[in-house]
């Protein structure tokens, strides 16, 4: 057991509404699974959405789906991976005090973590180049009249092609939340790796990172769920 | 009613304020705008709620003064319904959600787990910017040209009917639901983690287990009725075509979303009120309260259910008869752990020794009201009840008996049992005996005949009606006149006694809990030393034992 | 020393994880398992399984979370608080996606 009075006197950290570093390390810990709850409920509420909307319009959605890129999507899922895997070795690295090390696998994660919004940056142009994008430039040409790229795609009725739209509509509202969470994350990191770098996190006090650290597994994990419900829609046919 | 009272005071010839306290550690508007002090936050949230609660209130006597005739001739139908949707919006969100948690629990939380504070002060300050960047949108919709969409903003009416500022409002309770958050979230943490030694779960005031309770709805329930609004917003501004019927949404998904958060957002609002009561009940009794165990457990029942009951918002609105079936069931079943508490309530008072001090006259006030409130609930439960009910007055004055004559109520209650711990004054007791029998007789006068308007049919949401409802609806205008005197009366008395009130001491009521062992008003940290909890909750025969032994307390 | 005590009684619930730090051996395996787990997936969509591709393709990414939040968010070595936490988190998105399903499946499944 620690010597609780020497960590009162000395830790610089210690908020002064806290017993001892444990305490405030817990409480801190415990306060970002809370939030973490609030997001798992956030984008329940979208997947919810997709639940519905996908049973009721399968052969829509199965058509968008095939519209998206199965290998941007594979390479971002597996950017993603890498980026919780650098993360986590951030955590260890501020456990055994490293500071150049936490700082190598948080640049890692910043890199890995622009890549991936880089590949979505370049799917939504795409997204917007062929019509996709609901309510602003959305047209169901290419469901009724397939394209050669897309020719063993059947054609839809015009009804069920524009259901399409429904399902863009989720893609964006969803991968768009994702995105906004890994902007979120980005640029956070930005701070906490200039602050790293200045030794903050290697004296003991790794709260920062380790809560970070579940924020940015929470949003991998989130998209770990989107990318088999929105790119591998039925792709055997 | 008798004269017997329980209050002690320091003698007032030689009592005097303390010397140091969380009011006068620090100077100047920064220390107060600023502050991680969850005390002073408290008072913070205690000024902008009653600011909302008088807009709110003016758009209920709006609302009351279209009604006194049948014709829509005070203002245009359009204006009305902006009328009515901004006191739902304020009131729900910009009151009663934050009202007992932001003003009574963040004062008193932490003093009464024996912390110095919440766990995370800064974001206590944070939910309290928010909630004013809420109120904010909130006016700037107001102000704009207002929402007419209802409080509940049902697509498509919300999202391709109307050319009102939804967006704004929608922003706006996105917002006050974050702040809703934090205060939820940092409630959870402080009672898991900061408690003092010997304080353990089943010596908690039940005040603490009520908030808890309130908390989990808060940080579980709330962002999903963020999601909601987001997709309303990008509905509205480009068309999305989620809720859209032409585009192949489903209005239902919004209704089941919005709900999902908007049920349990009523458990958010009566749950501490309920926490309140316990303590007002057991101190005016001068009793434990009774089956402790039961009324803490009841408390988390009564979150747990409150996220399954959601859809009998929606029984008429196009569900299938099969999972109506099941959320009335289920909805009888959410009743019986509030009940459990107003029985061991009524229990508490049983061989107490009561006395009438103006907290116990509101407590009172909510044992009668809530129960109306909460059963007619139980009606509206009921399938067959709720087609004819629906969308009528009836419902109406359900909720306005389960919110104003019970949560307000026992709101008003907290004000006054801990009016005195928070300025270290006592309000005038005569005044506001009075105050209390007004807004008794005026919540009865305004919110009964709504019962029966609505059992005969007379529809909510509408500035007109037929010329039979008109009696009941002078009634209730009337009722509405005299509750607004009611609560403008503590606005009036409350302020006054910060310069002209008694000097209350640290225990005027003679109450158990920790908050009621430090000097009126709390120093900042509020102990002098961390105490070591050795007794039960409402442990009336251990106080007895430390006023003997105590020294005075000197300012 | 009275400090000391007082940590002590507020530990009501050790959590043991100060002291317990992962090894990046773990993280490796779970790393190299979360990438084939992602393989798999892709290659099960390209088969045939009917009615089971969806729930093929959720089990996948159920497996995958699972692990992410045992090993890479330490859920594993974290206090019981934790765990509960965590469990009250997804309970309550299976009861809004369970529950709204009741109206869903018993009026309008597939039906459009």
């Amino acid at each position: 057991m620690h010597d609780a009075h020497a960590e009162h006197a000395h830790a610089p950290h210690l908020r002064h509404h806290f017993e001892t570093v444990e305490q405030q390390r817990e409480a801190s810990s415990f306060g970002m699974w809370l939030f973490l709850l609030t997001e798992i409920m956030f984008f329940g509420g979208l997947f919810t959405a997709y639940l519905i909307y996908r049973n009721w319009y399968y052969p829509a959605f199965v058509v968008g789906s095939h519209q998206l890129s199965i290998f941007l999507g594979t390479f971002n899922t597996a950017v993603l991976i890498c980026s919780s895997f650098t993360m986590a070795m951030g955590v260890h690295a501020s456990e055994l005090r490293k500071r150049k090390e936490l700082v190598g696998w948080l640049v890692a994660t910043l890199v890995l973590g622009s890549v991936f919004l880089g590949v979505k940056a370049i799917e939504y142009h795409e997204k917007w180049e062929k019509h996709h994008v609901p309510g602003l430039n959305f047209s169901v040409q290419e469901f009724t009249h397939p394209s050669d790229k897309y020719k063993e795609e059947p054609p839809l009725p015009m009804d069920m092609a524009q259901k399409t739209q429904v399902y863009f509509s989720l893609y964006f509202a969803m991968t768009g939340m994702h995105a906004l969470h890994m902007i979120i994350g980005v640029s956070i990191l930005l701070v906490l790796i200039a602050k790293a770098w200045a030794g903050h996190y290697t004296t003991g006090h790794m709260t920062t990172i380790e809560n970070f650290g579940l924020y940015w597994h929470f949003v991998d994990i989130v998209w770990i769920f989107l990318f088999p419900l929105l790119y591998l829609i039925s792709r055997h046919q | 009613m008798s004269t017997a009272t329980i209050v002690k005071l320091p003698p007032q010839e030689t009592a005097s304020l303390p010397k140091r306290s969380y009011l006068n550690n620090e100077y100047g508007l920064k220390s107060w705008l600023l502050t991680g002090d969850h005390k002073r936050i408290a008072i913070l949230y205690l000024i902008s709620i009653t600011f909302f609660f008088f807009i709110g209130g003016a758009m209920a006597g709006l609302i009351r003064l279209e009604l006194l005739t049948p014709q829509s001739d005070l203002m245009a139908m359009d204006t009305y319904n902006k009328v009515f949707t901004m006191h739902g919006i304020i009131m729900v969100f910009l009151f009663l959600v934050p009202s007992v948690p932001a003003t009574i629990g963040n004062f008193l939380i932490p003093i009464m787990v024996g912390a110095k504070d919440l766990a995370f002060p800064k974001i206590n300050l944070l939910s309290w910017y928010l909630y004013i960047f809420a109120g904010c949108f909130t006016l700037a919709a107001l102000i704009l040209g207002g929402v007419d969409t209802g409080w509940t903003f049902t697509t498509p009416l919300s999202t391709h009917y109307l050319n009102t500022h939804v967006i704004t409002a929608g922003l706006g309770i996105f917002i006050a639901g974050f702040s809703s958050i934090f205060t939820g979230l940092n409630f959870i943490v402080t009672i898991h983690r900061m408690r003092a030694p010997g304080m353990t779960w089943f010596r908690l005031p039940l005040f603490c287990w009520s908030n808890y309770a309130a908390s989990i709805l808060m940080v579980l329930g709330t962002p999903v009725l963020a999601i909601t609004l987001v997709l309303v917003v990008l509905e509205r501004a480009i068309g999305i075509g989620v809720f859209d019927p032409a585009k192949g949404g489903d209005p239902l998904l919004f209704q089941h979303l919005f709900w999902f958060y908007s049920h349990p957002a009523v458990y958010i609002m009566i749950l501490p009120g309920m926490g309140v009561i316990s303590e007002v009940i057991s101190t005016f009794s001068r009793k434990r309260v009774f089956g402790y165990t039961a009324v803490a457990f009841s408390s988390v029942a009564i979150a747990v259910f409150g996220f399954f009951v959601w859809a009998h918002h929606m029984f008429i609105m196009g569900v299938s008869n099969y999972s109506a079936l099941v959320f009335s069931l289920l909805t009888m079943l959410v009743a019986v752990p509030s009940a459990i508490k107003i029985f061991n309530w009524a229990a508490t008072l049983y061989k107490g020794s009561i006395t009438f001090e103006t907290p116990m006259l509101y407590a009172f006030g909510f044992m009668g009201l809530f129960t109306i409130g909460g059963l007619t609930g139980v009606f509206l439960g009921s399938l067959g009840m709720d087609i004819h009910l629906t969308e009528t007055y009836f419902i109406v004055a359900h909720f306005h008996f389960v919110m104003v004559g019970g949560m307000l109520m026992a709101f008003l209650s907290g004000i006054h049992f801990w009016w005195p711990k928070m300025t270290g004054r006592m309000y005038p007791e005569g005044l506001s005996k009075l105050a209390a029998l007004t807004t008794f007789i005026g919540f009865n006068l305004t919110f009964f005949p709504q019962f029966i308007v609505g059992y005969l049919g007379m529809p909510r949401r509408y500035a007109s009606y037929p010329p039979e409802f008109q009696v009941m609806n002078v009634l209730s205008t009337a009722g509405a006149t005299v509750l607004g005197v009611g609560y403008l009366l503590p606005m009036l008395y409350l302020t006054w006694s910060l310069k002209y009130g008694k000097i209350a001491g640290s225990n005027p009521w003679q109450a158990t809990g920790l908050e009621w062992q430090i000097q009126s008003p709390p120093l900042t940290e509020n102990f002098v030393e961390t105490p070591i909890v050795d007794h039960e909750a409402y442990d009336y025969e251990w106080l007895a034992h430390q006023t003997e032994h105590e020294v005075q307390t000197v300012g | 020393m009275s400090e000391h005590k007082v940590n002590e009684v507020l530990d009501t619930e050790p959590t043991h994880h100060s002291e317990h730090i992962v090894s990046p051996k773990v993280y490796g395996v779970i790393f190299a398992a979360l990438l084939v787990g992602t393989a798999i997936t892709v290659a099960a969509s390209y088969a045939n399984f009917g009615i089971f591709n969806p729930i093929v393709a959720l089990g996948i990414a159920c497996t995958k979370a699972v692990l992410v939040i045992l090993f890479f968010m330490h859920v594993k070595y974290s206090s019981r608080l934790t765990k509960l936490t965590v469990a009250a988190g997804f309970f309550t998105f299976i009861v809004l996606i369970t529950m709204s399903m009741t109206d869903y499946i018993s009026r309008a499944w597939g039906l459009w």
